[in-house]
């Protein structure tokens, strides 16, 4: 072993680097039958973006059937009383009297506000809404000038369609559609027969 | 015609303004043409030197480097320089201001001077000193004032541990350094930077086996007299944040950059010139140079096309009618340079930091008696002529260079026991 070989070994190592980040080099490499490195790996952002995971989740959003108005939440709150940073703010729609008014045959939120700045990701309003109503958006671009202006989502800039949901995250969807579906089918059509304990 | 291309431009320039100037100003203009010549090279080509190193250190990470602001990010050095200027200047409380001022110039003064003895091509040197070697030597050692006035002035511990490292740094390499270059004196008789080069027209010296060595620890020393990775203690930024330049900003900063990229460019084209023969080259035709350079804008993706097929015709018509020119020796001098560039900035992308005991063992345990031995060396050389000579400097300092690697190498660990677990 010769002293400095080692020495002689990293350089070559990184000449081959550099080599393999243009495609003469590692046309050259190939040729000469050496390992052509890893080549660049960046990925110049705002002109190509990087494919993420489906299951990458950034800030949640409602689900509407057809037309916005058919939202799928019903205003229960349970969402916005579990958020661990407390950044979702819900009022039920009601008249004068004080009932709730109904759309499609239920109750919809008035206003429906989550502050982006403060949402933490954590998908929790996603597992304990018992209407599937929100799920996780995997817009990430959202930055902004003004933080009171843009960062908080009102109910028209939350809401998006089913089929925007089945595009972003068709395995997720599946499986929610597959359980509304079980749902509706359930209520549609009642137990003929009495249950065997009564 | 394109060997002498600036020496007549030069010539042409005086030439006109004999027609217009007094007698007794023509001197003066053509001293100030000259400095004015150097004064406008040197920080276009440090600008470059930093745009060429990060794009190199990118390339061997893998990485793009600088590629958003103009073309190929060619406009980054413009960009940067531009930051610098509009930057707030800040002094440290307690500090020298004077000192904190003045050690930035005392950097950079001495690294454009250098400029004036270095024979950039045939018939192209400031002033051909006769003591052109030890004028080099002289003022390049005038850098380690300023760091360390620099990391003294500036009352701040990671510029004075910085600068004291610095100095010691320069200091130890500036022997083997200065050692060095003994040889080409030995060799050449002479002291002129060109006469050196002139004597190189048969031979290159890095081709001797003293010459080879000579260069060797030439352009490793200089490394560690500009204090760049691997050797970059003085400005460790894992260690000591940036070393002796930690309080500067601004333009201050901005000089200290100025005056480290100079030297190193200097450091390389001093190698070019002792041992790689500066700017004598094999008598190539030179139309293959300009196709390539067509080739090569013809492909770049990101030149607008009518500008890149303007490129492509007149590099056309330059090789047709530069069809019989040999390749310029001031190209041949910058394509030597900034092939040492290149391997300067290729070591700082491969290797570690030295530890400091490693840095001043090598230079004073290895480098030191290796120049020694050099010079005995060229003595065999020059004393038996030939063949003989040769041979007795390749035996005499391979025998040496395995014997000093040998007596570096540490001693091997012992097994270590550990009493209490057995």
């Amino acid at each position: 072993m010769m002293i400095g070989s080692g020495v002689l070994k990293g350089m070559v190592v990184t000449f081959q680097q550099f080599l393999g980040t243009y495609p003469a080099g590692r046309w050259l490499l190939r040729m000469l039958r050496i390992p052509t490195g890893d080549g660049l790996f960046t990925i110049q952002y705002p002109e190509t973006k990087q494919q993420h995971p489906e299951r990458f989740r950034y800030f949640p959003f409602l689900v509407y059937d057809g037309t916005p108005d058919n939202l799928r939440c019903v205003a229960c709150k349970i969402c916005e009383q579990e958020c661990p940073p407390q950044c979702i703010f819900i009022e039920v729609a009601k008249d004068e009297q004080g009932r709730p008014l109904k759309a499609h045959g239920r109750p919809y939120p008035k206003t429906f506000d989550i502050d982006m700045s403060i949402c933490m990701s954590c998908r929790i309003c996603v597992d304990v809404c018992p209407f599937d109503a929100i799920e996780m958006d995997n817009e990430y671009e959202l930055s902004a000038h003004d933080r009171y202006e843009h960062m908080i989502f009102n109910k028209d800039k939350l809401s998006k369609s089913a089929e925007y949901f089945q595009t972003i995250k068709p395995t997720e969807a599946a499986v929610v559609d597959q359980r509304l579906a079980a749902k509706a089918a359930k209520k549609a059509a009642p137990p003929l027969s009495p249950k065997p304990s009564e | 015609m394109l060997d002498q291309l600036f020496v007549q431009l030069y010539a042409l320039a005086l030439d006109l303004s004999r027609r217009i100037l007094p007698d007794w100003a023509l001197p003066w203009l053509s001293i100030a043409l000259t400095i004015a010549a150097i004064a406008t090279i040197a920080p276009i080509i440090m600008m470059y030197l930093t745009w060429l190193e990060r794009k190199v250190i990118a390339r061997m990470q893998n990485r793009f480097g600088p590629n958003r602001v103009g073309i190929y990010g060619l406009a980054q050095p413009l960009a940067d320089g531009l930051k610098m200027l509009i930057k707030e200047d800040i002094v440290p409380d307690g500090a020298d201001r004077l000192l904190h001022l003045l050690a930035p110039l005392l950097a950079v003064i001495p690294a454009i001077l250098i400029f004036a003895v270095l024979p950039f091509g045939r018939n192209m040197v400031a002033v051909d000193l006769n003591v052109g070697l030890l004028y080099f030597l002289a003022i390049s050692s005038i850098s380690s004032y300023a760091i360390f006035m620099g990391g003294w002035a500036s009352r701040s511990k990671f510029s004075l541990l910085g600068a004291m490292r610095g100095v010691a740094q320069i200091i130890s390499y500036e022997v083997p350094s200065v050692l060095s270059v003994v040889v080409v004196i030995m060799v050449t008789g002479t002291l002129s930077t060109v006469g050196i080069v002139e004597a190189q027209a048969h031979t290159w010296f890095v081709f001797t086996p003293w010459g080879f060595v000579g260069a060797l620890i030439f352009f490793l020393s200089g490394i560690a007299e500009v204090n760049r990775t691997p050797f970059d203690m003085p400005e460790a930024e894992s260690e000591i944040v940036a070393g002796f330049h930690t309080e500067y900003s601004g333009m201050k900063f901005g000089l200290w950059y100025l005056a480290e990229f100079l030297e190193a460019f200097a450091i390389c084209a001093f190698t070019v010139t002792f041992f790689l023969g500066g700017w004598q080259g094999p008598a190539l035709p030179s139309w293959p140079l300009f196709l390539l350079t067509a080739l090569i804008v013809a492909t770049a993706r990101e030149v607008a096309r009518p500008l890149r097929a303007l490129f492509v015709v007149m590099s056309a018509w330059a090789a047709m009618t530069f069809i019989q020119e040999p390749i310029p020796s001031w190209l041949w001098f910058f394509t030597k340079t900034y092939a040492l560039v290149f391997v300067l900035v290729w070591l700082r992308g491969t290797f570690p930091r030295l530890r400091v005991d490693q840095l001043m063992g090598f230079a004073w345990k290895f480098l030191l008696p290796l120049s020694l031995i050099n010079i005995l060396a060229v003595g065999l050389w020059v004393a038996w002529p030939g063949l003989p000579g040769t041979l007795a400097s390749l035996v005499l300092l391979g025998v040496s260079i395995w014997v000093l690697i040998r007596a570096n190498s540490p001693a091997p660990l012992e097994p270590r026991t550990y009493v209490l677990v057995d």
